[in-house]
């Protein structure tokens, strides 16, 4: 009765800590998917996201006080530097918390609550903008402590399973799970549209999917260890550019 | 507020050629099958009838089923035979109804 005992000491052996992904090994996760979902993405009229990236526009010029009242210019390359510092919160906030700060703060209205049709459209349509921009985050001080804390949540172990992100994203990553390809997990097209889920989803979602599959308990939607986490994923993607709104399987 | 659509027609076409056209809609397909959050099934809402008109004459029609996907694409080819107007219809659960209209020239 030796086997049982062999078996995971194997499976320890085979995710041994492999570190960081190099730069120039960094590449989207849609270089990894079949090539009719590579079409899909790239097609603006077979790519469902863009439904939302309509809707999205509808909704920044609707109201009493239009976002683009205040942003007459449009938002390219807005995005590509989110998730950023809040002044006066002192931490990150990304995308869909910034435009909902910007409701109660500058529109005088509720904020959209999270994964409701309005926010995801409105950051598809803010994020779609930065199409083919490189990511670029602050890399300064005030973002350093955030990165080190994201970097922290990726690489610590969590959940029933007992893993980390870094185990199947930094070291296992173009490996098959089961019928699917382990992605790098780089946030370059949020928000997504997930045949999975049958529409769009932010990447808020997406990390609350991955810890629930660890069986770890997903930290509640808005929660600042989810910026963090978005904050260290966009600094581990600069460089690479922005294709929202992505396809992914 | 009507279903958000996306077509795609070429604008210009030559006489007799096969032109390929690409229709996307907004629509969450609900089977009917699914249990919501409080375990009662979600009654059925889907797209029942998507057909294609050219020049007031029928040249493509699909009956869809629970089992097509939400936002439904649906791709198809036609011979381009004169300049005109391409009308999509889309009919469904609950009244559901959406039309859109696309122009092509043929040369």
């Amino acid at each position: 009765m030796r086997l049982p005992l062999v078996a995971p000491l194997l499976l320890c052996a085979g995710i041994a800590a492999a570190g960081e992904i190099a730069p120039a090994d960094r590449r989207s996760d849609s270089v990894l998917m079949r090539p009719e979902l590579r079409a899909m993405q790239d097609d603006d009229s077979a790519n469902p996201g863009m439904l939302a990236v309509l809707d999205g526009e509808a909704l920044w010029n609707a109201g009493d006080k239009p976002c683009a009242s205040c942003h007459p210019g449009g938002m390219r390359g807005v995005a590509a530097r989110y998730p950023a510092i809040d002044a006066a919160l002192g931490r990150p906030v990304d995308l869909e918390m910034r435009i909902n700060l910007c409701r109660t703060r500058h529109q005088n209205a509720a904020p959209f609550p999270y994964e409701s049709k309005e926010l995801l459209a409105l950051s598809a349509y803010v994020a779609h903008q930065s199409k083919g921009l490189p990511i670029a985050v602050a890399d300064d001080a005030a973002t350093h402590p955030f990165i080190a804390e994201g970097r922290a949540l990726f690489t610590r172990r969590q959940g029933q399973l007992n893993l980390s992100c870094a185990q199947c994203h930094d070291d296992n990553w173009g490996k098959s799970l089961a019928g699917a390809t382990v992605p790098q997990g780089q946030p370059t097209g949020y928000p997504i549209y997930r045949l999975e889920w049958q529409g769009m989803g932010s990447l808020q979602r997406r990390l609350r999917a991955c810890l629930a599959g660890m069986r770890a308990e997903p930290y509640p939607y808005g929660a600042p260890e989810y910026a963090a986490l978005e904050l260290f994923l966009a600094f581990r993607a600069r460089g690479l550019a922005m294709e929202t709104p992505a396809v992914r399987p | 507020m009507t279903a958000r659509v996306l077509i795609n027609v070429p604008k210009t076409a030559k006489r007799g050629e096969i032109i390929d056209i690409k229709t996307l809609i907004a629509h969450p397909m609900e089977t009917g099958y699914r249990t919501g959050p409080n375990g009662t099934i979600l009654p059925r809402d889907i797209i029942t009838l998507f057909t294609c008109a050219y020049n007031g004459v029928e040249v493509f029609r699909a009956e869809l089923s629970p089992a097509v996907a939400a936002n439904p694409f649906i791709a198809f080819s036609t011979v381009a035979t004169e300049s005109g107007t391409l009308e999509f219809r889309w009919r469904g659960d609950n009244g559901f109804a959406a039309s859109a209209t696309a122009a092509i020239a043929v040369e």
